[in-house]
């Protein structure tokens, strides 16, 4: 009695719902990407590892309260119960600064990224889709940018403009800003190359025509393009992430970046050269931290440009 | 061929120029004053310190200053540094030879690691071989240089003692010399064979599978040959090109590398000029990375050209 139930249950949930049987319909864009980013191992692993980092340096001054400008005159610069990573030259924790410079280093990573993404969409999107003398003079522009010598241009910029947005914004926030807007402004030609190349095949498809015959406006019609070339955009995206991490560091490396009072990895990395022959730790810590999320950011850029290729399917 | 050449020559020419006045004005607009180390003395009258202001004629407006600094550039007069008084040009005469040098072997020695490396990984695809170098060059690529740099210092010259921490210029002896040189070179090289090796896997990967190297197959070839005759000539085009491209960025990674290990370079040149605001130096410096890239993509392309006969030139 209840297995004949059961059956006719099951048979009607088949006829109602044929979608499982199926599983091809209702994908969107998110779902198919997920599921087969899913299969590339390393990516999940590097996705674990880099979304651990923001959280840990997101919570983790709420639980580990040691101030990170405290100085503990006591402390030898060996791990302890009260300084799990040791402290610095001066007795400050190690812990505490390494989780409050996470913060900075990550959010520059990221914030630089939207600056570079935006930028490199308007352009790109606004080469490829007008063309004509539109798309001349910003082919020219990218052309320029991508011959400026990057790293010494980002030196100048930061070291030369520093004090003035300290003056207007304060020391943490003004630097933050100049770095980010100087990275992010310097980096976004790889971005708007691939959207321009997106926008000049896409816009005589045939559904551009269609919206165009239906009246629409230039900006309405990009807004229907732009999803169209949003693989490639995701990928150079999640790939500069990466790279704006390890200019920041490199600019704090070299002691141009932000003040010694903000801690962010590379600014740490610089700190702790003079004392490498006695607390290679202090180093080896902030050094690890960078190359790990770097490391994991270009893991999930592999799994996305394999989960978004189109010319691969399920 | 020629009239190609000589059309993208005429096009770097302004490129040039717009990269010079983006520089330059981001140097003039600066705030600070960058005669303040040269009459650093507060005791020296304001009317002196405007004489002097006049002599180097920064009383004048900006465009006025640029235009007489690109006539006596194109002349070959840099200009003299602030810092020391004398030409910008013999300062990095100086320090050119020492990063050339370091520059080079770094290059070539990351050369020839990538290419075979590159090959065999390819030839053997998904192998324990392939996976095991494959995996290093990714996290090689991922490792910063600075970081690189500080951990090759803590096991060779702190741990182990075999190898200087610091570059010294006065050394005359061969082996001294050589094992200075050594992590220096190690840095730059690492991070270049990694990203080198990548793009020969990937070319390689291309042209493995397609159909002249099955019919070279077909009609008896050895794989050896196949791989060594056939595809690697096919496959070095593209990375031909890339060597080119990549070199002006060994430039810029120098600057991080001759930093660490006080490499008496034009890098370290270039941070002590920006710490001093030594305007001409800084320019001069600058204008020598922008030439570099900019003549290093034209060589790309024509050779692009001149290996690939399918490619044509309009």
């Amino acid at each position: 009695m209840s297995t004949t139930q059961t059956a006719a249950a099951a048979g009607g949930a088949a006829i109602a719902a044929p979608a499982p049987v199926a599983g091809r319909y209702n994908r969107s864009l998110v779902g198919d990407t997920w599921r087969r980013f899913r299969r590339h191992k390393l990516a999940l692993v590097g996705a674990f590892i880099y979304f651990s980092m923001i959280l840990v340096t997101l919570f983790g001054p709420l639980i580990w309260q040691t101030n990170m400008n405290d100085i503990d005159f006591a402390a030898s610069n060996s791990f302890s119960r009260a300084h799990p990573l040791g402290t610095d030259d001066l007795g400050r924790d190690t812990l505490a600064r390494v989780l409050w410079g996470g913060r900075v280093s990550l959010a520059v990573g990221l914030c630089a990224m939207l600056v570079a993404s935006s930028i490199g969409v308007i352009v790109g999107a606004l080469a490829g889709f007008f063309g004509g003398w539109m798309d001349i003079t910003l082919s020219r522009i990218i052309e320029v940018f991508l011959s400026v010598p990057q790293l010494p241009l980002l030196l100048l910029v930061i070291y030369l403009y520093r004090n003035a947005l300290v003056a207007a914004f304060g020391p943490e926030l003004g630097v933050f800003i100049l770095v980010v807007a100087v990275i992010g402004g310097l980096n976004w030609m790889a971005t708007a190359r691939l959207v321009r190349a997106g926008f000049v095949t896409q816009r005589e498809r045939e559904y551009v025509e269609a919206a165009r015959c239906l009246g629409a406006g230039s900006w309405r019609i990009i807004k229907h393009i732009l999803p169209n070339v949003l693989s490639p955009i995701i990928v150079a995206g999640t790939l500069s992430v990466g790279a704006a991490m390890i200019a920041e560091s490199t600019l704090s490396f070299l002691g141009l970046g932000f003040p010694p009072d903000v801690p962010t990895w590379g600014r740490l990395l610089f700190d702790a050269l003079n004392f490498l022959t006695i607390a290679p730790a202090t180093a080896i810590i902030p050094g690890t931290m960078i190359t790990l999320a770097v490391l994991s950011i270009n893991f999930i850029g592999d799994g996305l440009r394999d989960a978004l290729d189109p010319r691969r399917t399920l | 061929m020629t009239t190609y050449a000589l059309r993208r020559l005429l096009i770097a020419i302004p490129t040039l120029l717009v990269i010079s006045l983006v520089v330059f004005t981001v140097l003039a607009l600066a705030p600070g004053d960058p005669l303040s180390n040269l009459a650093a003395s507060t005791d020296i009258p304001a009317e002196v310190r405007e004489n002097i202001r006049k002599q180097f004629g920064l009383d004048q407006p900006v465009y006025v200053r640029y235009f007489k600094w690109l006539a006596s550039y194109i002349q070959g007069d840099w200009g003299y540094s602030y810092a020391s008084r004398i030409p910008a040009a013999t300062l990095i005469s100086f320090r050119i030879p020492t990063t050339l040098w370091v520059i080079g072997v770094a290059y070539l020695i990351a050369v020839l690691i990538a290419i075979p490396l590159g090959v065999m990984t390819a030839a053997k695809q998904y192998s324990p071989f392939d996976h095991i170098f494959t995996g290093l060059s990714f996290i090689g690529f991922s490792l910063p240089s600075f970081f690189t740099g500080v951990l090759l210092i803590i096991v060779f010259s702190v741990q182990l003692r075999w190898l200087p921490m610091v570059y010294n210029q006065q050394v005359t002896d061969p082996i001294e010399w050589l094992k200075q040189a050594i992590m220096p070179i190690a840095v730059l090289a690492l991070l270049q064979a990694a990203t080198l090796n990548r793009y020969v896997r990937a070319s390689m990967l291309d042209n493995l599978n397609q159909d002249y190297a099955r019919t070279a197959r077909a009609k008896g070839l050895a794989e050896r040959v196949v791989v060594t005759r056939h595809v690697l000539r096919n496959a070095l085009v593209p990375v031909v090109t890339l060597i080119a491209l990549q070199l002006p960025t060994v430039f810029t990674g120098a600057v991080v590398t001759e930093q660490i290990f006080r490499v008496p370079g034009v890098g370290s040149l270039l941070i002590s000029s920006i710490q001093n605001n030594d305007t001409p130096v800084i320019m001069a410096i600058v204008m020598v990375f922008a030439a570099l890239v900019v003549f290093f993509t034209l060589l790309a392309d024509l050779l692009y050209g001149i290996l690939d006969p399918r490619v044509r030139y309009r």
